[in-house]
């Protein structure tokens, strides 16, 4: 992301080669949780530029899913298509997985976590301090990440999704423990890289409040 | 790629200093035995002599199997392991990174206490730097293959004990050939090179083995 782009401005979005020309795709897609069939038939195909919200009840396999896709764990049919991607090594190349839990080291900084996600995403180091402002965290840069309350780790780790562009991004729960200005930061998050030609798919339980497209697993329980 | 890999390097042996964290305990375990068994076994110094450098070798093999049970476990529970499946290179290479920074943060200075602590036990000053570099290819040579045994306990509760059963065979090989080489250093007459090819060898294979198979115990863990 550019340093303009932090500012609200138009930026150029993400490049062609990062671009998802084919969408996301499932075909035929099962998935299990051990020997516990979660749902399956799933067929679906989302162009780029979406924000495809993903409902459903507890246990229905919405985590599941968003690990599925990101490559972590394999279906137990069908095939998940990220642009041209099937692999699940490429398709974890691709995309941002923002957990229920956020991955963060409680002895290390908050810039040290910054800087450690720009260098192992292939994102920008010069822009640690910028993206910590944007989550407004700025002023704790230098503070272990323990002595961060819930909604402020959250905060913290959102700044993952702008660190390093990745054009899918996989947010589950995202506004989890954030403040109402939380929110409305991750809805601007969320719009800017629908609007770049990005993809973003989230289970929530509470609409974000932005237009999206809604994926019920609830239907395609077995 | 080589930056990722840096990244995973770096906050590696930060993590592992930081407010006492992994790497000073087996430190401390390790600094404690070899200074402390000599006292309890008395004055005799042929004794000392003899028993001087398999203790630091042993003492060292067991030092690094007390790390490795938390090695990947604190990735895989705070899901900072996710972050390295999806980062810019393989996560064979990662989990390289992170034995690299293990051995850097506790390989290394042990093989360096190892080196000084052999002069208490009566070893002439000029073996003292052949023992600490035995030391040091000896730890890369635990820790290689301890990734793979961590990477099999990480989702395993209490998975210490898993790890030992499953890694120590492996560090007997680095363990007779690591202590011989150090044995005949400090006898200062048999020749000691031939063991320390062995050492080397051995301990070579494992940093090729170690990584890829630790990555594929992690991914089927994060499954």
């Amino acid at each position: 992301m550019t340093r303009r782009a932090f500012k609200g401005q138009p930026s150029e979005g993400l490049t062609d080669e990062s671009r998802l020309v084919d969408g996301l795709a499932f075909e035929g897609l099962a998935l299990a949780r051990g020997s516990r069939l979660l749902f399956q038939d799933l067929t679906a195909c989302y162009q780029p530029g979406v924000l495809v919200e993903l409902t459903g009840p507890n246990g229905s396999g919405k985590t599941t899913l968003l690990r599925a896709i990101a490559g972590l764990a394999s279906p137990a049919a069908g095939v998940i298509r990220m642009g041209r991607a099937t692999d699940p090594e490429d398709r974890a190349s691709l995309a941002h997985l923002l957990g229920h839990r956020d991955g963060l080291k409680g002895a290390l900084a908050l810039r040290a976590h910054v800087r450690f996600w720009a260098e192992l995403f292939a994102g920008d180091a010069g822009q640690i301090d910028d993206a910590l402002a944007l989550v407004g965290l700025r002023g704790l840069s230098a503070l272990p990440a323990r002595v961060l309350s819930q909604g402020q780790a959250r905060r913290l780790a959102l700044t993952r999704l702008v660190i390093a562009q990745r054009p899918v991004w996989l947010l589950d729960e995202p506004a989890a423990g954030l403040d109402r200005a939380g929110k409305n930061l991750l809805a601007d998050l969320i719009d800017r890289q629908v609007r770049q030609g990005g993809l973003v798919i989230a289970a929530v339980h509470e609409p974000l409040g932005l237009p999206a497209q809604s994926l019920a697993l609830e239907s395609l329980k077995p | 790629m080589i930056r990722a890999l840096m990244s995973v390097y770096r906050r590696d042996v930060a993590l592992a200093w930081a407010g006492g964290g992994g790497a000073a305990a087996p430190l401390g375990f390790y600094v404690g035995v070899v200074l402390l068994l000599p006292l309890a076994m008395g004055p005799e110094r042929a004794l000392i002599a003899a028993a001087g450098p398999p203790l630091l070798w042993v003492a060292g093999a067991l030092s690094v199997l007390m790390t490795l049970e938390r090695l990947f476990q604190a990735d895989l529970e705070d899901a900072s392991l996710d972050q390295l499946l999806l980062a810019a290179a393989p996560l064979e290479l990662a989990a390289f990174a992170k034995g690299a920074a293990l051995w850097t943060a506790l390989g290394l200075p042990m093989a360096l206490v190892g080196g000084i602590a052999s002069l208490t036990l009566q070893t002439p000053p000029a073996a003292a730097p052949i023992i600490a570099l035995g030391l040091a290819v000896g730890m890369a040579g635990f820790i290689s293959i301890g990734l793979l045994g961590a990477a099999l306990a990480a989702g395993v509760r209490r998975g210490g004990v898993l790890i030992a059963v499953l890694v120590l065979p492996f560090f007997a090989p680095p363990i007779i050939f690591g202590a011989a080489a150090a044995a005949a250093a400090s006898a200062g007459e048999a020749p000691f090179e031939g063991a320390f090819q062995l050492l080397g060898a051995c301990c070579l294979f494992y940093a090729a083995l170690g990584p890829i198979a630790a990555a594929a115990a992690l991914r089927l863990q994060a499954d």
